[in-house]
C-alpha cells in the first residue's frame, strides 16, 4: 500500500513536469491555454492526492481552488482575450524550440540534483516532490524567458505558481492561510496583468513583448 | 530430446513472424480503408504482391553495384533476425539469449545501413533525397530508442527481453510514470522507424516528401520483394516489442507445455489486431508532418526517454 501511495504521488508529480515541457514546446496559443488548462487539472489531482495521504482536508480546498480557478476560469479568460486582441497566430520564439527543451531537460537535472543534494534527511515522498516542484518553477520561468508575447508569458507566470503550490502542499504544515493568500494574490496579479495586456496593446499596436525594449517614454 | 523441441518452438516462432508480417501490413491497410469508407483491398493482397514480384524478372539500373543486388537480402536477413529475438508468444526461446534489446536495435541499424546505400547506389535524385531523409530520421530516433532502453533496464534490471517481459508479469512492476513515458516515446520512435504516417507516408508513390519509398524506388522484381517483406517485418518487430514489454500478458513461461504455447500465440494474434487497429485509427486521425518539423517531433521522444530516466532516478535514490 505504501508503494502505491507513493507510485500516484510520483505520477502525478511527474505528470506536473511533463505538463511543463509540452507547455514549452507547443507553438500556438490556444494549444499552450489547453495544456496548460491540463497541467492545471493535474495539479488539483495532485493536491487532492496529498490531502488524502496526509490526511489533511484543507488541502482539498486548495485542490478545489486549482481546479476551479486555475483548470476552468483563467484559461477561458485568457481565451477570449485572445480572441478580443486578436492574435491567435504563431508564437514567436525567441529560440528555437530544439534548444529550448534542450535547456529545459538540463532544468530538470539540475533541479533533480540540486533538491537531493539539499534535502537529503528529508522523507523521500516530500523530497521528490520538492525536486519535481523545482522543476516546474523552472521551466514556467524558462518559458517566460523564451517567449516575448506577452499572453504566454502570462501563462509562464501561472505555471511558475503551480509549482510553487505543489511545493507547498508537498511540505506538511503549510499554513492553510498562506495556501489561500497565495491562491488570490495570484488572481489579482493575473487580473492586473490583464489590465496591463491591453493597456500595451493600446500604446504598441501589439503585445509583442520586444518593442518595449527600445521604449523611452517619447510619444510617437 | 529437449533441445530440439526447444529448437522447434523458436523455428516455429521465427516461421510466424515471417507468416504474420504481409498479413499485419495488409490489416493495417484494411483499416485505414474501412476508416475511410472505402472497402480497400482484402487483407490478404500484401502476399499476392510479394508472389507476384517474386515471379516476376529483375530489372536493373546501368550502373548498379554489386550492393545494391546484394543489399536487399542482407536488409531482410539482418530484420529477420531481429524479429526471431523478440518475444512474441513465448519468452525465454533458444536464441533469445544470444542478444538483447540494444542488439535488436543494432540490428535494425545496419539494415537501415545497407538501405541507405542501395538507395545512394544507383546514382538517382529520389535514391540520394530519401537516404539522406532516412539517416536523418534514424540519427534522431536512435537516441531515443537508447534512453528507451536504459528506462526499461533500468526499471527490470535487464536488458533481456525475456528477462524484461517476465518483470513485467510480476507484482514488484507497479505503477510508474517513467514507463508511461517510455511507452510515448517507443511510440514515437516506431512511427518514425517504420516511416508511418507523422512522418512518412506509406502509401505514397512519387511524391517530393517521401522517405522509405525514395530509396526503394529502383527496385524491381524479387529484390523489391525482398525489401518490402523486410519492411513489413520491421513494423511487425516494432509492434511486437511493444506488446512484449508493456503487455506481456499470456507469454508462455521458459519450457512451457503446448497449452500455454497456444493461449500465448492466441495472445499474440490479438495483440497484433489490436495493435493494427490502433495504428490504422492514428494514421486516420493525423495528417502527415512537414519534413522539417520530424526532428522536433523525434526530438520530443528523446526528451520523453531522458525524463524517463531522470524520474528514475530521483526515484531510485531514496
Amino acid at each position: 500500500m505504501d508503494g502505491f501511495i507513493f507510485d500516484v504521488a510520483h505520477l502525478f508529480a511527474g505528470g506536473l513536469v511533463l505538463a511543463s515541457l509540452m507547455l514549452l514546446y507547443q507553438r500556438r496559443l490556444y494549444a499552450l491555454l489547453n495544456v496548460f488548462a491540463v497541467q492545471a487539472f493535474v495539479l488539483a489531482l495532485s493536491v487532492a492526492w496529498q490531502a488524502y495521504i496526509q490526511d489533511a482536508p484543507h488541502l482539498y480546498i486548495t485542490a478545489a481552488i486549482a481546479l476551479v480557478f486555475k483548470a476552468i476560469v483563467i484559461p477561458v479568460v485568457l481565451h477570449r482575450m485572445i480572441v478580443r486582441l486578436g492574435i491567435h497566430r504563431e508564437i514567436e520564439t525567441v529560440v528555437g524550440i530544439g534548444p529550448t527543451m534542450l535547456v529545459g531537460m538540463g532544468l530538470v537535472a539540475l533541479s533533480t540534483v540540486v533538491m537531493l543534494q539539499v534535502a537529503g534527511a528529508v522523507d523521500p515522498l516530500a523530497r521528490e516532490d520538492l525536486a519535481f516542484a523545482l522543476s516546474v518553477v523552472l521551466l514556467g520561468l524558462l518559458l517566460m524567458v523564451t517567449r516575448r508575447n506577452a499572453v504566454s508569458q502570462v501563462v509562464g507566470f501561472m505555471s511558475v505558481e503551480n509549482g510553487l503550490v505543489l511545493a507547498a502542499t508537498g511540505a506538511r504544515g503549510m499554513p492553510f492561510v498562506v495556501e489561500i493568500s497565495v491562491a488570490f494574490s495570484i488572481l489579482i496579479a493575473f487580473i492586473v496583468i490583464g489590465i496591463f495586456l491591453f493597456r500595451i496593446r493600446e500604446r504598441f499596436d501589439t503585445v509583442d513583448i520586444e518593442t518595449i525594449d527600445s521604449f523611452r517614454g517619447e510619444l510617437r | 530430446m529437449s533441445t530440439i523441441l526447444d529448437l522447434l518452438v523458436q523455428g516455429a516462432q521465427m516461421a510466424l513472424v515471417l507468416l504474420l508480417a504481409p498479413f499485419l501490413t495488409g490489416l493495417v491497410r484494411k483499416v485505414k480503408a474501412r476508416l475511410l469508407r472505402r472497402r480497400g483491398p482484402p487483407v490478404l493482397q500484401p502476399y499476392r504482391d510479394l508472389i507476384r514480384l517474386f515471379r516476376k524478372e529483375v530489372v536493373l539500373a546501368h550502373n548498379a553495384s554489386w550492393l545494391f543486388r546484394v543489399a536487399p537480402y542482407l536488409i531482410f536477413a539482418a530484420t529477420w533476425v531481429a524479429v526471431a529475438l523478440v518475444p512474441t508468444f513465448a519468452t525465454g526461446l533458444t536464441f533469445s539469449w544470444s542478444a538483447d534489446l540494444i542488439a535488436i536495435t543494432a540490428l535494425i541499424g545496419g539494415a537501415r545501413f545497407f538501405l541507405a546505400l542501395a538507395g545512394m547506389d544507383v546514382g538517382t535524385s529520389f535514391g540520394g533525397i530519401g537516404a539522406s531523409r532516412e539517416v536523418m530520421i534514424a540519427s534522431l530516433a536512435e537516441p531515443a530508442m537508447i534512453m528507451i532502453t536504459f528506462t526499461v533496464a533500468l526499471i527490470a534490471g535487464s536488458t533481456q527481453l525475456s528477462s524484461i517481459a517476465q518483470f513485467m508479469l510480476s507484482p514488484e512492476a507497479g505503477l510508474s510514470v517513467s514507463l508511461g513515458l517510455a511507452l510515448v516515446a517507443l511510440i514515437i520512435v516506431s512511427l518514425a522507424e517504420n516511416a508511418r504516417v507523422p512522418v512518412d507516408n506509406p502509401a505514397t508513390h512519387l511524391e517530393l516528401t517521401m522517405v522509405h519509398e525514395a530509396m526503394v524506388l529502383e527496385y524491381s522484381g524479387r529484390h523489391l520483394a525482398m525489401v518490402e517483406l523486410a519492411a513489413s517485418l520491421k513494423l511487425l518487430l516494432y509492434v511486437s516489442l511493444i506488446a512484449c514489454i508493456f503487455a506481456p500478458w499470456g507469454l508462455a513461461a521458459p519450457g512451457a507445455g503446448p497449452i500455454a504455447l497456444a493461449v500465448g500465440a492466441f495472445s499474440y494474434l490479438v495483440k497484433l489486431t489490436i495493435g493494427a487497429g490502433l495504428l490504422g485509427l492514428f494514421e486516420t486521425a493525423i495528417a502527415k508532418m512537414r519534413v522539417f518539423r520530424v526532428p522536433e517531433f523525434l526530438g520530443g521522444a528523446f526528451m520523453l526517454g531522458l525524463l524517463a530516466t531522470l524520474l528514475l532516478f530521483v526515484l531510485r535514490s531514496h
